[in-house]
């Protein structure tokens, strides 16, 4: 319930404030990027906000909508017990923020993880390394545009790691298919039972 | 061994199904654990579920002293290179056990990360299903090893 502390938000900020939401109990705002860092550092210190632990920051691949990526940043006041969520919306072909390393330290893995897994980059990270990936891989993988099979093995593999699917391409046919098979199956059935005989009559002969 | 170039096959065989018989009954395990199958893993090992009944007791810390390779758990295709790293150090006779769903086929992880199957990595001798599987079935997947020790050779 702390939509009064958004509510401060929008009248310091006016109208960088981009949105508002309330949804399961969570009020959110999505704020600009350009005033990111202001609006954070003012969640921090503001007497009356006191936002001071960063308990998640993530980010949401919107696959063809534009803006495309979104950052969320959720936010808890200790001492008052009360829990806000910030976006920022970026475009996908520049899709760079600003980093609130120095304010949250910890920001610094989450960050890492985002530009990982997305591709967006922080600017003013003190450590931009890959994260969870290894330094051969290529690509974003939690982008909704990357396959979700697709691996690069590090290793020569000793055999395919998955088979591949066989097409659907004649799906009412097989029923006819089904029928005849049963057929085919009934006079296999007839010629196996013919053979047996045949094999006894060609051993005594 | 060249013991059968001087003694008569009878006295060979007695001989290999007595080493044989040794190996199976004291497999040094070197567990390569990664995930959650190793509670139950550690369930089969321990009092309840004794393991110690077979003779497969002692963990192995190093993949030198090590006669089994029990992979636990998902491989993630970052790993791969030091898991083959640890399979190459070991010292022959040497065999592998796939431990739950995740290292026999990848299990429920079927992304860009895990490996399905750490068949596709190092040969695999014997394969415990399960998700994870409980410590009966890890016993069960020992014994058939112990079968497979004792036909082999």
């Amino acid at each position: 319930m702390s939509k009064s502390d958004i509510k401060r938000l929008s009248r310091k900020f006016r109208k960088k404030v981009l949105s508002t939401s309330k949804q399961f109990g969570v009020d959110a705002a999505t704020v600009d990027r350009e005033i990111l860092r202001e609006a954070i550092l003012y969640l921090r210190d503001d007497t009356k906000l006191l936002f001071d632990y960063l308990r998640e920051i993530t980010c949401v691949d919107h696959h063809e909508r534009e803006p495309r990526f979104e950052i969320v940043y959720v936010f808890y006041s200790m001492s008052r017990k009360k829990q806000v969520v910030i976006k920022t919306a970026l475009p996908e072909d520049d899709a760079t923020v600003d980093s609130i390393c120095d304010i949250f330290g910890a920001a610094n893995w989450g960050e890492r993880e985002i530009s990982d897994m997305y591709g967006v980059k922080f600017q003013g990270h003190p450590d931009p390394r890959r994260i969870l990936m290894y330094e051969e891989f290529e690509g974003h993988p939690l982008r909704k545009d990357y396959g979700k099979q697709n691996s690069q093995p590090r290793v020569a593999l000793l055999a395919d790691e998955r088979e591949p699917i066989e097409e659907e391409t004649q799906a009412p046919d097989e029923e006819p298919e089904e029928q005849d098979s049963h057929q085919a199956e009934e006079s296999d059935s007839a010629e196996e039972t013919q053979t047996p005989d045949e094999g006894q009559e060609e051993s005594d002969a | 061994m060249g013991v059968d170039q001087k003694m008569p096959e009878v006295t060979t065989t007695t001989l290999d199904s007595l080493v044989d018989w040794a190996r199976k009954y004291s497999i040094y395990r070197y567990p390569f654990v990664t995930a959650s199958s190793d509670l139950e893993h550690m369930s089969a090992a321990s009092d309840s579920h004794d393991m110690a009944r077979f003779g497969a007791e002692v963990p192995s810390v190093s993949p030198k002293h090590a006669d089994l390779l029990l992979v636990v758990g998902a491989v993630n295709h970052k790993m791969a290179p030091y898991l083959r790293a640890i399979y190459e150090q070991m010292n022959e006779p040497r065999w592998v056990v796939a431990l739950g769903d995740a290292a026999s086929h990848g299990g429920p992880y079927d992304n860009y990360s895990t490996v399905q199957g750490v068949d596709k990595i190092i040969p695999v001798d014997v394969h415990i299903p399960g998700n994870p599987p409980g410590p009966e079935q890890i016993l069960d997947g020992l014994t058939k090893l112990q079968q497979k020790i004792e036909s082999k050779n």
